[in-house]
């Protein structure tokens, strides 16, 4: 086996210097009644090549979306990744590395976390970020709970235009810690009220920008009623690149940021692994989750880096610590940060751009050739279609069978809601052309005629 | 500027001095070429940004370098041995990195409808077979992210189990104290109170006070096995037999798994659940952190609790469960967006492919010959505070430092210089001073005799009293010692433009 260096003279010389007679001398203290006595009833091993064919057989019985036109979204995009990103993600000191807790032999992970601390802080507008988390729903999760240790409180507001699996995933933690959530109903047009629903014990208000439906909203009227009802502001942004265009959620009065980082530098890769982004203000700190990365000196007085903080984490504070979260999502913080590296100033903004004016080509071509009507009255790169009454989950998959990823359809994420069932989630980014655009408004046109 | 080289860079040789990209960025510089953007009225609804992100601006050239140069002052499993017990770091192929990247995998978009994505449900299915059968359990949840979100998830499941049969009176978690600190944290973040599980004085669990803390009152068990001391919790079947007795549940804490993969099977062990650190025992990167990928076999009693989505048969191929109906009725509900780590399943997958069902019986008999050797070899410089063979990882305490002025931190500060990974330090918290040594199967005879040679070296010269140059080490690393407390008293958690520079400025 390629992997494994032992001959088997090796092996016995091994067992000699130990003193036993073979190797089942060593599991000794399993109990005899279940010791395997022979391999378990799967394949034997493989070489290179043969996996290699087995691995893309599984492969080549998928659309990728680099091979059809896509407009997919929902909290997942598809952007262009420049490849420095992929070739320096896989140099073995990045690759093969543990978490930095020997700072010494660490310090190109600990350098980068730093930087990435510092972008995450820069792009939303908020004084301090954490070393990331799993990914945006994780994040929000974690953000709702941190608001309700910070305010004292149990009850958070969720918006009908946070994405439904994040959503999900804050029920699933209410439910196990016992706190209350109110829940607005899913919201295509955004219009609901939801200082309304803030009262003197409401831990935090939780939105969406753009939001699950792709609007943009300005939330600074909604934070002044947060505070001055002693709630806290938890703005979640799934599309990262947006914050090259839109106003950032620090301008907003945001007291906690939640998002997903995934379009920077991180493959679709069916869902994951993908980078939970987590920003607050710097009052907030010990009450964050997750890693935190920070400046220091070293026995020679020179700058370097350390995790720190860590007494609010679970391998010190065990069952008192602020979140159970051992990882970060280290590798995709790194090509997150080498992107936006990339990128600077002038290409990030560059970018949100391009992916808005993308967005609104689509938007027109698609009213105008397709016959499907634009809900939003705002959006940034991705809006949501009304299809006239046909159910978006057929029409996706008539699309499909046109080897076109055409939207994803509400439903799938909102099921057994029939008013939402055809409500079609269009996304374009600079990725789609103008004959991906073409194809999508005429295959649109004859589906839902 | 002074450096300790007394380079007139800072540089020395190889080793160079590397600015934070906020210190080199130039107003204007790009490292991507996008086209203009056309001119388009705007449809953002007026809620623009109006001023400056400050970001820094470099071209492509300048950041390789920033990342290249940033990636030399990193020890890593490509660089050498990297003994961190607990930890399991071993070989990472190169193969699994190419399968991930494969198009039609590494470009499907999560939401893509199932008729597009039948290869990819077709990989999960498989992954989830591999990972029952050599298990020996029913039923696994692929979605959790990680292992800590995997104890989450059977947790979670514990509980939903108990409640479904109307028992709302169990509160109580037991967890050894020689757990990981997730174990308590998990607990916590589930509801429940912790409380702990005696040890005996051979490192596992005291049967027979473990039996008296089992009640009504207990939800269910958490318990690490191989156990974090690097032992198999030889009464690991009577402990199952007991909380099931009591009407708990058994939570395995599968971290250990790659020390028994192909021998035992925890399915014949009586658990109820267990998470698999598929970035530990099936060797997907660790990533400097992250990202993980935790799934969780589950017994019959767990199954309907799992969270959702899940992947089953479907008359017409393969299905996704989203929605919590049908048989999806009875789960507990979501753990993240979309369905899981999938580009770790497929390095998973390729791992255990290319290893097959007797190439992971052969590593994990290697990995555990592997700790026994440097157990064996080391015996007589240092102290083992259990008898008897060790599994997969070799635990030491510091007795063998009293009097010397030397600590378990100077020791392993000392092995960098020599250009080995420290193992872990003061962990488990049950051993004094503790140092837990994972060589991994990974690791060839020569390169563990060489580990051997030094330890023993350090441990002599420890014991002969030259505690002064313990205390200097490392001398040879990018950095030296790091002032923690510094970092943790006034902590600067992102880089802001210096005041003076900027007084200058204006």
């Amino acid at each position: 086996m390629r992997y494994l260096p032992h001959t088997d003279a090796d092996r016995r010389a091994m067992l000699q210097a130990i003193g036993v007679p073979s190797i089942d001398s060593l599991f000794r203290d399993v109990p005899e009644a279940v010791r395997l006595k022979q391999s378990v009833d799967l394949p034997p091993q493989q070489g290179e090549l043969e996996v290699e064919r087995a691995i893309a057989g599984f492969a080549a019985r998928n659309i990728g979306t680099s091979s059809a036109p896509s407009f997919l979204g929902a909290g997942a995009y598809r952007h262009h990744v420049p490849a420095a990103v992929d070739h320096l993600i896989q140099r073995g000191e990045f690759l093969t590395s543990y978490t930095p807790y020997q700072p010494e032999v660490s310090q190109g992970t600990l350098q980068y976390l730093f930087e990435f601390q510092t972008q995450v802080a820069l792009l939303t507008g908020m004084d301090v970020a954490n070393a990331s988390m799993y990914d945006g729903a994780s994040a929000t999760a974690e953000a709702v709970m941190m608001a309700n240790r910070v305010t004292r409180r149990e009850r958070a507001v969720v918006s009908g235009n946070l994405h439904p699996h994040y959503r999900e995933v804050v029920a699933t933690h209410a439910r196990y810690l016992g706190f209350a959530v109110d829940f607005l109903p899913p919201d295509p047009r955004a219009n609901e009220d939801l200082a309304a629903r803030i009262d003197d014990k409401t831990s935090c208000v939780v939105v969406q920008n753009p939001g699950f439906f792709g609007q943009v909203r300005d939330y600074t009227k909604l934070g002044e009623a947060c505070h001055a009802k002693g709630a806290l502001l938890i703005v979640v942004v799934n599309e990262i690149v947006s914050l090259g265009a839109v106003k950032p959620p620090g301008e907003m009065g945001a007291d906690i940021v939640a998002g997903e980082g995934q379009s920077l530098g991180v493959a679709l890769g069916y869902g994951g692994p993908y980078v939970g982004l987590f920003a607050t203000r710097d009052r907030f700190v010990r009450q964050m989750p997750g890693r935190l990365c920070g400046q220091t000196v070293d026995a020679d007085g020179q700058r370097g880096f350390v995790l720190t903080l860590s007494t609010r984490e679970q391998h010190i504070r065990r069952e008192k610590a602020t979140s159970n979260i051992c990882t970060n999502s280290g590798l995709c913080s790194l090509a997150f940060t080498i992107h936006l590296t990339l990128l600077g100033e002038t290409g990030f903004t560059r970018l949100a751009a391009l992916n808005h004016a993308k967005a609104a080509e689509l938007a027109d071509r698609l009213e105008k050739g397709a016959g499907v009507k634009v809900v939003n009255d705002s959006f940034f790169n991705e809006f949501t279609v009304s299809l006239n009454g046909k159910s978006a989950a057929e029409v996706a998959e008539k699309l499909a069978a046109k080897r076109i990823l055409g939207g994803v359809p509400v439903s799938r994420l909102y099921p057994g809601r029939p008013e939402l069932a055809d409500l079609l989630l269009v996304a374009a980014t600079e990725t789609n052309t103008g004959e991906d655009m073409t194809a999508l408004a005429a295959a649109l046109k004859e589906a839902v005629r | 500027m002074s450096n300790p080289h007394g380079t007139i860079t800072g540089n020395r040789g190889l080793q160079l001095e590397e600015k934070l990209i906020f210190e080199q960025g130039v107003e204007g510089r790009c490292g991507v070429d996008l086209p203009d953007p056309p001119k388009v009225k705007s449809r953002m609804g007026g809620v623009e940004r109006r001023g400056p992100i400050g970001l820094p601006g470099l071209s492509e050239p300048q950041a390789i370098r920033h990342y290249t140069r940033l990636s030399q002052k990193n020890f890593a499993i490509d660089a050498g041995m990297y003994p961190l017990g607990s930890c399991t770091m071993k070989h990472n192929p190169r193969l699994n990195e190419k399968a991930v990247r494969m198009p039609g995998l590494g470009d499907l978009h999560p939401m893509q409808p199932v008729s597009t994505v039948q290869g990819a449900l077709a990989l999960i299915d498989t992954l989830a077979h591999w990972l029952k059968t050599l298990t020996g359990m029913p039923a696994v949840a692929m979605s959790p992210a990680a292992g800590a979100q995997g104890e989450l998830c059977g947790v979670m499941a514990i509980k939903a189990a108990h409640e479904a049969k109307g028992d709302h009176a169990r509160k109580v978690i037991l967890v050894p104290e020689s757990a990981h600190g997730t174990n308590p944290a998990t607990a916590a973040a589930c509801g429940y109170a912790v409380e702990a599980i005696p040890a005996n004085e051979r490192g596992r669990v005291d049967l027979d006070a473990f039996k008296k803390e089992l009640g009504p009152h207990v939800a269910g068990i958490m318990i690490t096995n191989p156990n974090t001391c690097g032992l198999f919790e030889n009464d690991i079947v009577e402990i199952g037999k007991a909380v099931h007795a009591a009407g708990g549940y058994f939570y395995c804490d599968g971290a250990n798994f790659n020390a028994i993969v192909g021998r035992v099977r925890p399915g014949d062990l009586g658990i109820d659940c267990m998470h698999i650190n598929l970035h530990k025992t099936f060797s997907t990167p660790h990533g400097g952190g992250g990202p993980g990928s935790g799934p969780v076999v589950l017994s019959a009693a767990l199954a309907p609790y799992a969270p959702l989505p899940f992947v089953v048969h479907g008359p017409n191929g393969f299905r996704l469960v989203e929605e919590a109906k049908g048989e999806g009725a009875k789960t507990f509900g979501r753990l993240k967006a979309f369905h899981g780590q999938m580009g770790m399943f497929v390095r998973a997958l390729a791992y255990m492919m290319s290893h097959g069902s007797d190439g992971m019986r052969q590593a994990s008999e290697d990995a555990v010959l592997n700790a026994n050797y440097v157990q064996a070899r080391l015996g007589e410089v240092m102290t083992a505070p259990f008898p008897g063979p060790c599994m997969h990882e070799a635990l030491f305490d510091d007795r063998f430092l009293n009097g010397s002025g030397v600590s378990t931190l100077d020791i392993a500060k000392a092995l960098i210089d020599e250009g080995f990974h420290p193992m872990t330090m003061y962990f488990p918290l049950v051993v004094h001073g503790a140092l837990l040594i994972e060589p991994t199967e990974s690791e060839t005879k020569e390169t563990l005799d060489q580990f051997i040679a030094v330890m023993r070296g350090l441990a002599e010269r420890a014991k002969k009293g030259d505690a002064d140059f313990f205390h200097h080490a490392p001398r040879l690393t990018p950095r030296r010692r790091l002032d923690e407390t510094l970092a943790a008293r006034k902590p600067v958690l992102r880089w802001r433009p210096a005041p003076t520079e900027r007084q200058a400025a204006e």
